[in-house]
């Protein structure tokens, strides 16, 4: 159920986003979803990819330092408020969110929110105790 | 305007012929009262009565900081305890600190030397000296006060820092002459006109300033900041501290007290001597300390020498400015720091040896220090916060090892340079040589 995420360090300069893509690229490894956190000096990548393990590997071949990182994907609606539903029940079982992403797919109507805890086990719990439909991690591979 | 008229302008040879005397006596006593020299010079076979002439110093080996280090504390001291009236230790440096001791004559003569020096800057009796040289186990600020006693000028013994108390003091007591790091001096000018007092107004006779690397260009810009000429003041903690050279009035090169410290030149990499106006390594040897005779140090510092009788009259040889070091010490706002010391640091912050890069800089008169260090897994996270925080901590570690704050950027793996053998892990881009 937990999804393997790629953790990617970089320095915050000019192209250095493009070197990790275009390696990823000629791996043939598949982005689903990225997002980036980032300070003056430094950042961290987060790839949502295909095929985690290959990626991490392709990486590493070329000098970049790669954690795999988990976190779940929960489905939302995609409409007005879709969100926001899902943040109160984080809220109200008092679970610190260290981030989130989402992304939207072919599958009309929904979309796909990804999530990461210090505690990601009791936000599976919370979140299934609300209905709300975690997505399993070969469906998001495999998108 | 002379200290020591007779001393100051002996004739050479008269003064070449003191140095011999002098140079005997202390590898007599070494030989006889120290147990590292004897064991170093009989192991080099080489003994007192080998020293005939001047020359014949270079058949003694050199004594590094690290054998003053391994002679720690007291190892190379040649008399009793209650002999020893003060204790100094050089700053910040690996391993176990450099102790230096003092006899109630040896602080005499360091007082003479820097004696010397203000007189050679034009300070008298009459003048009131700032010091803003660091009082404690760092030779700067006692060296200075010492010397200000023996000429009987009013020191204040202020010490580094509260900038502002600093120029309410100046301008308050009447200042004539000022004793800081090139770098403190520009940010002290800056401070004073930033609070609309013009140093230039202050009456000011002259600065005194060492400790630190510095151009010609920064001593243009001191001496046009406060309206007077500013001063080069040199000396090592392992000698005695401040006043082994300094410049006077004609500002062409720092004269050594060579009665009192024997100048050779040498080349770092072979240890031969070298001859005058070729620059080299400058090695000294105590010619008059009592507490702890140090015998051809290699000073690690790079400059020349020449004997040219100076147009102050002085016949003591001239260094020049400090052009560079034989080692990769650097030293940034007063402090000396090695690399070695930041692995140390370093290797606290994670479990294994990173690779690191320092640059040093000045962006504007203060001098910045940034490590570079590449990020390994033990100390990457996914999260900014966690990141950040391993930033902190390192920088922490590289303070409490260095005494001085630094930048800390943590860059990606495989992105600094690699050496085969020996890494050259300092940048300076301060632009100093």
């Amino acid at each position: 159920m937990k999804i393997k995420q790629l953790s990617i360090f970089l320095q915050n300069r000019m192209g250095s986003l493009s070197k990790p893509l275009e390696v990823l690229s000629d791996a043939g490894v598949n982005i689903r979803a990225m997002c980036m956190a980032d300070t003056s000096e430094f950042g961290i990548l987060r790839l949502v990819v295909d095929n985690p393990e290959k990626g991490k590997e392709a990486l590493e071949e070329n000098n970049f330092l790669v954690k795999i990182t988990e976190i779940i994907g929960v489905e939302m609606n995609d409409t007005p408020g879709g969100l926001t539903t899902v943040l109160k029940i984080i809220k109200d079982n008092e679970i610190d969110l260290e981030y989130l992403y989402a992304f939207t797919h072919d599958k009309a109507g929904k979309a796909i929110l990804l999530l990461h805890a210090d505690d990601i086990d009791k936000l599976i719990e919370a979140l299934e105790e609300n209905d709300i439909v975690i997505v399993s991690a070969n469906e998001v591979y495999n998108l | 305007m002379y200290w020591n008229e007779e001393i100051e302008t002996m004739p050479r040879q008269d003064l070449e012929e003191l140095q011999l005397k002098k140079l005997q006596s202390t590898v007599k006593k070494a030989f006889n009262e120290i147990p590292y020299y004897n064991k170093k010079y009989s192991a080099a076979e080489v003994y007192p009565e080998d020293i005939e002439t001047l020359n014949d110093i270079e058949k003694l080996p050199f004594i590094t900081k690290d054998d003053l280090r391994e002679s720690y504390p007291f190892g190379l001291f040649s008399v009793d305890i209650s002999e020893i009236k003060e204790l100094h230790s050089s700053s910040g440096t690996t391993g176990k600190p450099v102790v230096s001791g003092y006899t109630k004559k040896d602080l005499d003569t360091w007082a003479e030397t820097i004696a010397r020096g203000l007189t050679m800057m034009g300070i008298d009796e009459n003048d009131i000296i700032q010091n803003t040289h660091g009082y404690g186990m760092f030779t700067g600020g006692f060296g200075v006060h010492y010397g200000s006693h023996k000429i009987g000028a009013a020191i204040i013994p202020i010490s580094t820092g509260q900038t502002r108390r600093q120029i309410e003091i100046m301008s308050d007591f009447g200042t004539t002459c000022l004793i800081f790091t090139p770098s403190y001096g520009i940010h002290l000018g800056e401070i004073a006109l930033e609070d609309g007092i013009d140093p230039k107004e202050l009456g000011l006779k002259a600065i005194g300033f060492g400790a630190e690397g510095w151009t010609e260009e920064m001593r243009q810009r001191i001496e046009k900041i406060f309206g007077t000429k500013a001063y080069n003041i040199y000396g090592l903690t392992e000698l005695m501290g401040p006043g082994v050279g300094v410049e006077c009035c004609a500002q062409k090169g720092l004269h050594i007290a060579e009665d009192i410290y024997y100048p050779e030149i040498i080349d770092p990499n072979t240890g031969k001597v070298i001859g005058a106006d070729t620059p080299g390594e400058l090695v000294l040897t105590n010619l008059e300390r009592e507490g702890m005779p140090v015998i051809r140090f290699r000073t690690k510092d790079l400059t020349k020498l020449t004997y040219e009788k100076c147009e102050c009259g002085r016949t003591h040889a001239r260094m020049s400015r400090i052009t560079g070091r034989s080692d990769d010490m650097i030293k940034v706002k007063g402090v000396a720091i090695f690399p070695s010391q930041i692995e140390k640091a370093l290797l606290k912050a994670g479990d294994v040896e990173p690779h690191y890069m320092i640059i040093v800089t000045r962006p504007e008169t203060l001098d910045e220090i940034e490590v570079k260090v590449e990020a390994s897994q033990d100390i990457f996270f996914d999260g900014v916060k966690e990141m950040m925080a391993v930033q902190n901590k390192i920088g922490k570690y590289i303070e409490n090892e260095t005494g001085i704050r630094v930048k800390v950027t943590l860059v990606e793996p495989k992105t600094l340079p690699r050496f085969e053998g020996k890494a050259k892990r300092v940048i300076d881009e301060r632009d100093l040589h």
